[in-house]
């Protein structure tokens, strides 16, 4: 293996795993805000003690976000230097804004909101939990602005020695490319938070234990659920793919596997994509509707692959189409569930009907699937550049670490992730099967150290 | 503009080994001093709520270095690449060790735990104080500005070194006994009892053995970096840095005997803030000096991001800078005083 390719990996492995704990914290900080509002307006302590329940998953999810995230900072460094060198200047400036406004803010809170709900009134209980949402919702609007730079590269200009530089600091953050990304991929987070909320419900209430602990997290789950996977395709997926094909046409030709532009471009649902041939095996093509998605005409040209310098083709081209697929496949899948659940909650009927709870207790991993399958679309997307247009990844990366070191600290990371994973499947485990404690009076003491 | 930023990372980077340092301390100390499963809890009581935040300090401070300096930052973390990546996993086994504990039941898993949060808290010392010792000796730079260093060569100074040579291994000896004693007299000042006086007299040893090293590491920064006292013979005020640190240090020594420990604590931080001063006045206006041609030494000049981003950079970084510090204000005074078992307020 070439260093480029075990530099890409290492980034991409590691990016991977991190990126399975935010969306989760993301979306679940949203959700607790909500469970803390009810019990607030209602007065209800069982929000309260469900809200309590979350807790104890988040803060694991948290530190385990915390421990794989800062590898990530340190990367842009160590493995891709070049890359770091000459856009220092733009990227590195989101990036220490993350730690400086999101990182310290959450802390702080997370601290406040796990030690301190006896100390605290419970406003201000409820005020730390809203914050620490807001750090985190911070955390990933600049790591949205980071990525959006390379995918979109707005307000720069070049110095004399080559360096990339910011002419406006605002042009950066209101980049059109990072505000869409980042209502797609926060919905995104939402519906991995709801999912696994959903999924606990279900658990529960199918297991008939703690099944009115079960039912608040159904009905919170289901409806949050419901609004976020609807918004996560009309409108931030849809806008999204059009801006894309307006300023990435080689990556929407990649992604739909279309090889030749066509006037009244059909969609491929599935089929797999033969490079060498530049045809779609085994395909099955809805026609016109690929035009109409990007156009609003099924008339309209769509431009395909052979308009794109071949070493300019997003590359590995299959994975980026699965990548996709994947993707859009799971989000319809995940509308109609929530549509269902959300159909039947409304009738009143959700928590006796077995053949809606099953799917949705075992869909929970594939919210995980679908926003790391959407992450690799955008990234794999991207090659062969790595600021899109501007510096090829091959220029990127650290040329004196290498292709043995490379390795040698991604076999590191492998292994560390891989007890990282078996710890985090088996304290969670342990707090669900232990259970809320609704209606418990007595405060159980169990530690949590996690600030 | 270059002065600015030099000293504004250097600022962040004193925050981070000052606060991050106690807790590092306590991950040293706590096996010998904490004998029973309540004291080993209470050791890592004292620093549960806090210990996170502490640890910002290191990303907020790499990213400042990363859109302040984007040549050293790409420089640097490229060439250290392979002690970086440990460093990186150390810090995962720490935050596991000081966090699982808890959630484990069994005796087993409490003692690896412990185990796991000692041997990283540890290795990080050294690794920081080796760190430094190899910014301050120098590394080959080429002339494109990137090196790359084995873990270790030879063990000596010279042409070809390697991050671990006899200089920076007493870079990291003295990082380990810095923040040891660090951590042991924020012990004294959180624990009482058994904990306490065993805190004071691990202080004790821990002292002779700093000033010790201390002494020794003097003539061997000089050996390993022979210009590092111009800046000083150029500015003679600046001489008021040693002497500081070793005032500080008696301090420590005076205090801790005098039983005022958080007067002693006080002085371990201006230990730590002044010798971080010193190398960084000894190293100014480099930022990684080159071991074989001082024309190849990455300089604040020449590593320096464009007018626009770090004007911009002065405000915001003001404004966050005056947020996180309120923040450390509530939670320091919320998590203030000796901690206990019954009164952690942990109601989960």
């Amino acid at each position: 293996m070439t260093a480029l390719i075990l530099h890409r990996i290492h980034f991409g492995f590691t990016i991977t795993f991190h990126y399975l704990f935010p969306q989760l914290t993301m979306g679940l900080a949203l959700l607790i805000v909500v469970l803390k509002t009810i019990a607030l307006r209602k007065r209800d302590e069982r929000y309260n003690q469900a809200a309590r329940f979350w807790m104890r998953i988040f803060a694991i999810n948290f530190l385990l976000g915390v421990v794989t995230g800062i590898p990530m900072e340190f990367q842009f460094g160590t493995n891709w230097s070049q890359f770091a060198r000459v856009t220092g200047g733009v990227i590195g400036q989101p990036l220490a804004m993350e730690g400086v406004f999101s990182f310290f803010l959450e802390s702080t809170f997370l601290g406040l909101f796990l030690f301190g709900e006896k100390r605290l009134s419970p406003l201000v209980h409820w005020a730390s939990a809203f914050l620490v949402f807001v750090g985190s919702w911070i955390s990933g609007f600049f790591i949205i602005v980071t990525n959006a730079w390379m995918q979109h590269p707005v307000a720069y200009r070049v110095l004399p020695n080559g360096a990339y530089e910011v002419t406006s600091f605002w042009g950066l953050l209101t980049n059109p490319w990072a505000l869409i990304q980042y209502a797609h991929n926060m919905s995104g987070a939402v519906i991995t938070g709801s999912f696994v909320m959903s999924a606990v419900g279900a658990f529960y209430v199918l297991e008939n234990r703690f099944s009115e602990a079960g039912r608040i997290f159904l009905r919170v789950g289901v409806i949050a659920g419901l609004i976020s996977c609807t918004t996560q395709i009309f409108p931030t997926g849809d806008i999204h793919g059009r801006y894309m094909a307006k300023h990435q046409p080689a990556t929407v030709a990649g992604m739909e596997g279309l090889f030749h532009t066509q006037r009244g471009a059909g969609i491929v649902l599935m089929g797999q994509p033969d490079e060498e041939k530049q045809t779609i095996d085994n395909p099955l093509i809805v026609n016109n509707v690929l035009s109409f998605l990007i156009y609003g005409t099924t008339k309209a040209e769509v431009q395909g692959l052979d308009q794109v310098p071949r070493d300019q083709w997003p590359e590995p081209l299959p994975l980026l189409y699965y990548s996709y697929h994947i993707m859009a496949g799971l989000g319809t899948y995940f509308v109609l569930l929530m549509a269902i659940s959300a159909f039947m909650l409304w009738r009143n009927q959700l928590f006796t009907t077995r053949w809606v709870l099953w799917p949705l207790m075992l869909s929970f991993p594939l919210p995980y699937i679908a926003n790391t399958a959407g992450w690799m679309t955008a990234e794999i997307g991207r090659q062969p550049w790595v600021v899109y247009g501007l510096i090829r990844t091959s220029d990127g990366y650290s040329k004196y670490v290498s292709a043995a070191n490379g390795l040698f600290t991604l076999l590191g990371f492998m292994g560390m992730y891989s007890v990282l994973s078996i710890l985090f499947i088996v304290l969670v485990y342990q707090i669900i099967a232990k259970g809320p404690q609704l209606g418990a009076s007595a405060p159980v003491s169990e530690p949590l150290t996690v600030a | 503009m270059g002065f600015i930023w030099f000293w504004l990372v250097a600022v962040m980077i004193v925050a981070y080994v000052v606060l991050d340092g106690f807790d590092i301390g306590v991950g040293i100390l706590h096996p010998f001093i904490a004998r029973t499963d309540e004291e080993k809890q209470l050791a890592i009581r004292s620093i549960g709520p806090l210990w996170d935040g502490n640890e910002v300090w290191l990303l907020a401070g790499g990213g400042t270095l990363y859109f302040a300096f984007p040549l050293l930052y790409a420089s640097a973390f490229s060439g250290f690449y392979l002690a970086l990546m440990i460093v990186l996993w150390l810090l995962i086994m720490r935050a596991l060790g000081i966090e699982l504990r808890m959630h484990m039941q069994v005796a087993v898993w409490r003692t690896f735990f412990d185990g796991l949060f000692f041997i990283s808290s540890a290795l990080l010392a050294i690794f920081y104080g080796a760190a430094l010792a190899n910014v301050i000796r120098g590394v080959p730079l080429g002339d494109d500005g990137y090196f790359f260093l084995p873990l270790w060569t030879n063990w000596n100074l010279g042409p070809e070194p390697g991050i671990l040579d006899w200089y920076t291994v007493i870079g990291g000896v003295l990082a380990l006994v810095a923040l040891a004693l660090h951590g042991s007299l924020y012990l004294t000042v959180k624990t009482e009892a058994a904990l306490q006086s065993r805190s004071r007299s691990a202080s004790i040893y821990l002292w002779f053995a700093l000033f010790v090293v201390t002494i020794l590491s003097l003539p061997a920064t000089l050996a390993a970096r022979p210009d590092g006292l111009d800046n000083y013979r150029a500015f003679p005020l600046l001489f008021a840095v040693p002497i500081i640190i070793f005032a500080a240090l008696a301090g420590i020594f005076y205090f801790t005997r005098k039983r005022a420990e958080r007067k002693a604590f006080t002085c371990s931080c201006v230990y730590l803030t002044m010798m971080l001063v010193g190398a960084a006045v000894a190293l100014y206006p480099r930022l990684l000096p080159s071991s074989n041609d001082p024309g190849r030494d990455i300089t604040i000049a020449k590593a320096l991001s464009g007018p626009h981003t770090l004007h911009v950079g002065l405000i915001w970084w003001t404004l966050g800078m005056c947020l996180a510090a309120m923040y450390f204000v509530v939670i320091y005074r919320m998590f203030r005083g000796k901690v206990s078992l019954a009164s952690s307020g942990y109601e989960h």
